[in-house]
């Protein structure tokens, strides 16, 4: 075998220029990213014959102009001179309102259903077997409909409603309640909250340092829980209680309702049941299978080293479970923003149905009210999961 | 002090004690152990006795079955004339009655040609023949038993569809075509190439982190603005268009979950044997991969089907837009309830069957992969 062999063969002939996977690579992304701007160009330029020919002008202008139409449920002073750049605002914080509180109610009814799925009482376990099978196969939308059309709407008119200790009054107007009005001396009791949770939390890392010095615990929470309770009772009596109820009371002549108070109106609340209920089912079984991931094994060393049942699942068995729930826990989470949605089919007064609906339909201004539409849901589940993302960061295994 | 009858060594085995077997043991082991446990159990039972026998009556016990008009009602009870008169309006919609029987035609050829696939003594050719007339042949016929015109049969505009059947029209069509979608999203997203990953990588992140609702909008209302002025698509097919991209993102993420978990010798040995790449995806990787993530896929499926009802927002008539139409009908209106209880169990017959296909599914594909 002579040299020239021996570098022959360790240096392949190239092989002809459509045979490169390299060159070939490059002319197949070449022609696909054509394609893609063709098409995007094409759609772009129809769309811009298409608004020409509806006489529609393009821009945002019209989102300073007066909106001219009233909502039922805002958390910012809204009426008929408000802009639509207003009817945006309401409609995000209330899709923002309706998403945490659902998503706080899920969390706990999923963990607890969880929880009870396991549970060696098997009546408990069956019931939570058939609560996550029923309410997982029934869609979103018909739960939603159930809780509105079928549970709250057929209530008692307001002028019959239920009322508890005349304060408290559940319509198919809502649920009335009376609400709290601030009085001169309340900053106190504000201020008194905010440092007990401050203290707290100083508390907590105190007695953490405390326990890896000396190995001694302090009863951080039964603390944590007094100071809270207590700090603001003793600034309330030391105002003396600087707060009066505005109670709900019935008005109107012909129509009547109520008027004072705070109100849960149904809209709101078949879409938090719904949303927290068809979610806690997903929730549930995220959980079970969870726990269930943590082997025995574990329990039974922490058993061994003297450690009592509840700081077993405390310290050994939640941290460990949490690992395998946070994934699929975020989009659950995810999934409950977007489907807050789906208050569009009962009027519920959100971004979709609020601002693409009755905003979209007043201006006509499809592409810029769908575009700030789906800019601010990519945004919402950029954020969620990079928050999740932290968190579960944080609650990683710590490996070498 | 006790007698001894038995000789040292001898003594025959005794019955387990009583309180280790039977009945008694058994509730005392699941329902009574611990004062926590019982207290649960009572709450549990008292839950039960407060409730079932009231949803008893009123489903079955004091409902009315017979009748055609609302005067059949007692209002004590359930009223499921109203499901009887409505029945055939909750499966077809307002498909002309006359040609209803193109619709069950479509359904028994569909039973007829899948039904062979699930038992095992069918010969693998007739199976896969079976799969490509399903795939290939059927959706065709469908399409004209269904859309009508020419060859005698009277044409029915997409308006008309409607209930059950136009619920599995939209399923159906969105599970078969986004799972291809799907592994190709799945397949770009795993790419060497840059311009094609990250094409996919936004294309998925969008459709996912997107509500179906504002999809369907924009089905309805941006769709016409994308497209030549003369040219105006039916409403049925833009949402179902809609609905394919979406779900095709979401079973993306699962195919990718299941190509992620191929360990690296697979792909290397395919290249190895001189497969080039579309053939080491098709032969090696891809059935590998499907049948890890067959789980995911259902999972998808179910969450589709559900998701079909949404299309009622923007005014095509599933199953359950028949039902919200029937019961604000002027002449039935206060049975919402029986409505919705009827559209509930249908969608949980299929929902609950296809996650039990699902389990069998991945107990028989069970092969390996334990180590």
């Amino acid at each position: 075998m002579n040299d020239s062999s021996v570098t022959k063969s360790s240096t392949p002939a190239k092989p002809p220029f459509w045979r490169d996977p390299d060159k070939r690579a490059l002319a197949f992304q070449g022609v696909f990213l054509l394609l893609v701007l063709f098409v995007i160009f094409t759609l772009i330029r129809n769309t811009m014959v298409n608004l020409e020919a509806r006489g529609i002008s393009s821009g945002f202008g019209f989102l300073g102009t007066a909106a001219g139409f009233r909502i039922a449920e805002t958390m910012i002073p809204f009426d008929t001179s408000s802009t639509y750049f207003d009817v945006f605002l309401v409609g995000l914080l209330n899709t923002l309102k309706v998403s945490i509180i659902g998503v706080f109610f899920a969390t706990i009814i999923g963990f607890v259903v969880g929880v009870a799925r396991l549970s060696n009482n098997w009546i408990v376990s069956r019931l939570a077997a058939i609560y996550v099978d029923t309410l997982r196969n029934i869609p979103l939308l018909l739960q939603l409909f159930f809780w509105y059309f079928a549970v709250l709407r057929p209530l008692k008119k307001p002028e019959e409603a239920d009322s508890l200790f005349g304060m408290i009054f559940l319509s198919n107007r809502g649920l009335f309640f009376p609400a709290p009005v601030y009085e001169q001396g309340f900053g106190l009791i504000v201020l008194a909250v905010v440092l007990a949770i401050v203290g707290s939390i100083v508390l907590k890392i105190w007695a953490k340092k405390r326990m890896e010095a000396t190995g001694q615990r302090f009863p951080v929470f039964f603390t944590s829980l007094g100071l809270i309770v207590l700090l603001p009772l003793l600034a309330a009596v030391a105002t003396g209680f600087p707060i009066s109820w505005d109670i709900p009371e019935l008005a109107g002549t012909r129509i009547k309702n109520f008027v004072g108070g705070q109100v849960l109106t149904p809209e709101f609340s078949a879409l938090v049941f719904a949303l927290a209920i068809y979610t806690s089912s997903f929730i549930a079984e995220i959980v079970r299978s969870g726990i269930m991931s943590v082997s025995k094994g574990q329990s039974e060393a922490a058993f061994s080293l003297g450690l009592k049942p509840s700081w077993t699942t405390r310290l050994v068995i939640i941290p460990q479970a949490l690992r395998v729930i946070i994934p699929p826990l975020t989009s659950q989470y995810l999934n409950l923003t977007k489907n807050s949605s789906l208050a569009a089919a009962i009027g519920y007064p959100e971004l979709v149905s609020v601002f693409a609906g009755t905003a979209l339909n007043n201006t006509g201004q499809a592409v810029e009210i769908m575009g700030i539409t789906l800019m601010v849901y990519l945004f919402l589940s950029l954020t969620i999961s990079s928050l999740m993302n932290w968190y579960n960061a944080s609650k990683a295994l710590v490996e070498r | 002090m006790t007698t001894q009858k038995h000789p040292v060594g001898q003594h025959p085995s005794l019955p387990p004690p009583s309180n280790s077997v039977g009945v008694l043991y058994w509730l005392k082991e699941n329902l009574f152990n611990g004062v926590f446990n019982s207290l649960l159990t009572i709450c549990s039972i008292l839950l039960l006795i407060n409730y079932v026998p009231p949803l008893f009556n009123w489903a079955i016990a004091k409902a009315d079955w017979i009748g055609s008009t609302k005067d059949a009602c007692s209002k004590e009870g359930a009223c499921w004339v109203f499901i009887r008169v409505w029945f055939d309006q909750f499966l077809y919609g307002r498909f002309p009655s006359e040609s209803v029987w193109r619709i069950n035609l479509s359904y028994i050829l569909a039973i007829a040609a899948a039904a062979p696939l699930f038992f095992s003594f069918v010969a693998r050719k007739v199976k896969l023949a079976l799969i490509a007339f399903l795939l290939v042949i059927y959706p065709i016929i469908c399409f004209y038993l269904y859309a009508g015109g020419g060859f005698g049969l009277q044409e029915v505009e997409t308006s008309r569809w409607g209930g059950l059947f136009l619920t599995l029209v939209i399923a159906v069509s969105g599970i078969v075509l986004s799972l291809p979608l799907g592994i190709l999203l799945a397949l770009g997203r795993r790419s060497s190439m840059p311009v094609i990953k990250s094409f996919c990588v936004i294309f998925i992140e969008f459709w996912r982190g997107i509500p179906l609702i504002t999809v369907l909008f924009m089905a309805s209302v941006m769709f016409p603005l994308f497209v030549p002025e003369n040219i105006s698509p039916d409403k049925l097919l833009r949402v179902l268009v809609g609905v394919i991209l979406f779900s095709s993102a979401y079973m993306a993420e699962v195919v990718r979950g299941g190509l992620q978990a191929i360990p690296k010798g697979q792909y290397e040995a395919a290249a190895a044997l001189g497969l080039n790449y579309w053939k080491s995806m098709l032969l090696i990787i891809l059935p590998q991969a499907l049948k890890m993530v067959i789980p995911g896929i259902v999972n998808t499926f179910i969450g589709l089907f559900k998701d079909t009802t949404l299309v009622l927002i923007i005014g095509l008539f599933d199953l359950l837009g028949m039902v919200q139409l029937a019961s604000t009908n002027q002449k039935w209106l206060g049975f919402t309830i029986e409505g919705y209880v009827f559209a509930a169990i249908g969608f949980f017959i299929f929902c609950f069957a296809m996650s039990r296909y699902s389990q069998h599914l991945e107990r028989v594909l069970n092969t390996g992969h334990r180590n």
